[in-house]
């Protein structure tokens, strides 16, 4: 009975199934299907997730109802409407590789767009590569992605991290060129000892008569800094580099201040920008801030700009931080391809002159582009963004450069502003093709042999 | 032999999901394949359930077995499915071998701690080495199984197929170490210690060899997912992860080796259409649905089959 009882189930199972795949017929498109990966839960959705989340929310919105600036003024993608499936990347690589199969091949979504945590980006390309899926990555740092290995259908539209380091020392040196003394403090996991090990190389070929004196490395979310800030001052540093995000810096801000921790040192907070938006007049004056690319407050004023600030603060109140700009970038570079996929299709595809099968192929020039159509597309293109223009350069046009900026706060009337604003061309602050970035910055950043 | 009715089922089962692949929507093969890979841990944790003892810390085998897999793959260059296991199950064992020495000695929750403090160590040794991606991890991946290439498809299939043959597997050997004499002792000891050293059997040799079998059916799992889902990281040693294994332990009950396997599958499902359906609770349903499980079948759901045998 009991072998009975399983077996029965397990027939009525696989029979549910085999139902469920033929009852899952193509039908035409009458709308494109982006499921969107962003942390819902844990530490990083307070300050990356859900802005990211509510940023995605309100560009679909405004994207679909056609209220864009140009050139992104048509409706949806390509005049088809966007659906959004969201889903929560909490969990870890391995449940989001899962979840990614899940959204392909049970939810049978047209695109993926996601991502925050280097870790998951590392595992879902190979599998996005597998399924053949078109896959954007979102908002995650490592240069390790398309160094390590070279992808055809997955893309990231915002550059890596290593930029973030070779700028923050740059516009130190260009700043406070006397600086001796140099200290850092930064989470132990990947993101933390990538940015702290960039720094440190950058340090060491562009000035190495600077001391690297001390780097505090407390693990990721250990909310007290005690010991941490007893020995950064007595280390002494001029400067404190930190890569600290989100409950974390505000941790580490509200327990080294008491302590006058930066009356003699100057922080150099290389992802500070969304801090500026949390708890404003807690930054001390004169801190140094990125924004991980040309986001946020050091975003240019443009159209688009303008666009993003307005549909974000109709939904979230406040002004988008760097990971809402990232969101943006990632649908507008899908438009961009999308729409000139579609361009280059009824450009290239009607025989001038030709009377035969006029009508069919009319037909398939103006039907939807397909996957491999938009990839090619896809691959180094240059579209328009709130942060400006970004280029698809690396990783063999799969990988976004952009140029950067930094800047030093200053607490003003009640509100932070960030001055003494300095710009960084991509080329100067990103690796060629072909070299990694801890290489590139070991050979005193050479662009060609 | 004589067979007893589960054996024949796990071979009914085996070859049914052998000959149901080709035909199983996609999603649906690798849902049971993650489930399969949880099952083999979880199978190692009934083990030590019955023997009385809870790990929260069986994440340590799990993650050790699937960089021992990461490991034959990346820096011996030998991307081989059986050679990865092989390593996984060889390396669990030794290491299982030598802290079982100290383990087996403690009971209740000093086991439970002391296991969850070795998984941590391993977890922040991950962390801090560089080498090993710290907290991203790497990725692996397997092109041969037992020296013949495998592309595209076929590397599915065959990861899906060492997946169900080494899960069957492990779980007929469990079945057939549970009946035998020594397997018997596990509940014994569960129930009075003393009495079953007044009988002439070791109590710390069966914990210890209890201990070695369920960190390599652990590691086991742990290779097979790693080659399963592609890559690994320190999230595995986690305590969330050996938290998680606990939850499919408890869920499922320990009164039979399909109790593991059925009780995954079930928590990877309702776990994926919580992901699907509630993006923003889908931690809740699963809260609830080990609360219900506790308050209405605190034998977990296995109960449900063996309620219907007659007394």
């Amino acid at each position: 009975m009991k072998i009975g009882t399983v077996l029965r189930a397990f027939v009525a199972a696989i029979a549910a199934l085999g139902l469920s795949q033929t009852a899952q017929a193509q039908d035409k498109k009458t709308s494109i299907k982006i499921g969107f990966v962003t942390f819902l839960s844990g530490p990083a959705a307070g300050p990356f997730g859900v802005p990211a989340k509510v940023a995605a929310e309100a560009i679909v919105e405004s994207l679909n109802a056609g209220k864009a600036p140009p050139p992104y003024q048509s409706k949806g993608i390509g005049g088809l409407p966007i659906e959004l499936v969201i889903i929560d990347e909490a969990g870890g690589a391995t449940k989001q590789v899962s979840e990614y199969r899940t959204l392909v091949q049970r939810q049978d979504v047209d695109i993926v767009i996601g991502y925050i945590g280097s870790g998951d980006c590392l595992a879902v390309a190979p599998v996005a590569e597998e399924l053949k899926k078109l896959t954007v990555l979102l908002d995650c740092g490592t240069p390790r992605i398309f160094e390590d290995a070279s992808y055809k259908y997955v893309f990231r539209t915002r550059p890596h991290a290593t930029m973030d380091a070779v700028a923050a020392t740059m516009y130190l040196l260009d700043n406070r060129p006397a600086v001796k003394r140099v200290s850092g403090i930064n989470q132990n996991y990947a993101y933390g000892q990538d940015s702290w090990n960039d720094f440190e190389a950058t340090i060491k070929t562009m000035k190495p008569a600077i001391e690297i004196i001390s780097s505090q490395m407390p693990k990721f979310g250990a909310g007290q800094y005690g010991a941490e800030i007893s020995a950064l001052i007595s280390s002494t540093p001029d400067v404190i580099h930190s890569s600290l995000w989100g409950g974390d810096l505000e941790a580490f801000m509200l327990q080294a201040q008491p302590r006058d921790l930066f009356k003699s040192a100057q922080l150099v907070l290389v992802a500070g920008e969304p801090y500026l938006h949390r708890l404003p007049g807690k930054i001390p004056d004169g801190t140094i801030v990125g924004a991980r690319g040309t986001n946020g407050v050091f975003a240019p004023d443009s159209p688009l700009k303008r666009w993003l600030v307005e549909v974000y603060k109709g939904k979230a109140g406040l002004e988008p931080n760097y990971p809402a700009y990232s969101t943006a970038q990632s649908f507008l570079g899908l438009k961009a391809a999308y729409e000139k996929a579609m361009r280059d299709k009824i450009g290239s595809a009607i025989p001038m002159g030709a009377a035969k099968n006029v009508k069919e192929e009319m037909e398939k020039a103006y039907s939807p582009p397909n996957q491999e159509e938009i990839i090619a597309a896809f691959e180094k293109i240059t579209f328009d963004s709130p942060s400006g223009k970004v280029r698809m350069a690396l990783g063999k046009g799969h990988q976004a450069v952009m140029g950067t900026a930094y800047g030093t706060t200053r607490f003003e009337n009640g509100v932070v502003k960030v001055g003494n604003i300095k710009y960084y061309d991509a080329e100067k602050v990103t690796p060629p093709e072909g070299v990694t970035s801890l290489d590139w910055i070991k050979s005193g950043f050479k662009r060609s042999n | 032999m004589k067979l007893d009715r589960t054996t024949i089922a796990i071979g009914v089962v085996t070859v049914a999901l052998l000959a149901a692949s080709p035909v199983l929507p996609k999603w649906a093969m690798s849902l049971l394949n993650v489930s399969l890979c949880y099952g083999t841990v979880v199978l190692g944790m009934m083990l030590l359930m019955r023997t009385g003892l809870v790990s929260f810390g069986h994440g340590l085998y799990y993650c050790l077995g699937a960089y021992a897999a990461g490991t034959v793959d990346q820096m011996l260059k030998l991307p081989d499915m059986a050679l990865m296991v092989a390593a996984g199950a060889v390396v669990t064992g030794i290491v299982a071998a030598i802290l079982g020495l100290l383990l087996a000695r403690y009971r209740d929750i000093f086991f439970a701690m002391l296991s969850l403090a070795f998984s941590m160590i391993l977890y922040g040794l991950l962390v801090k080495s560089s080498a090993l991606g710290s907290t991203d991890g790497f990725n692996i991946s397997a092109k041969t199984l037992f020296g013949v290439a495998l592309v595209d498809d076929a590397r599915r299939y065959a990861g899906f197929g060492i997946t169900v043959v080494l899960t069957t597997l492990s779980a007929f050997a469990l079945n057939l170490y549970l009946r035998s004499h020594r397997g018997r002792l596990a509940e014994a000891i569960r129930d009075n210690e003393l009495r079953v050293e007044y009988m002439g059997a070791s109590v710390r040799a069966t914990i210890h060899l209890h201990y070695v079998i369920s960190a390599v059916l652990a590691g086991i799992g742990g290779a097979l997912m790693a080659i399963n889902i592609g890559h690994i990281d320190p999230e595995m040693t986690y305590w969330p992860q050996s938290g998680e294994f606990v939850f499919i332990a408890i869920l499922s009950g320990t009164g039979n080796v399909f109790a593991p396997l059925g009780g995954a599958l079930v928590f990877e499902t309702i776990r994926s259409f919580a992901y699907e359906y509630s993006p923003n609770t889908w931690q809740m349903v699963l809260g609830i649905t080990m609360l219900i499980v506790m308050i209405f079948l605190p034998g977990g759901l296995w109960s449900l089959i063996q309620r219907r045998k007659p007394a």
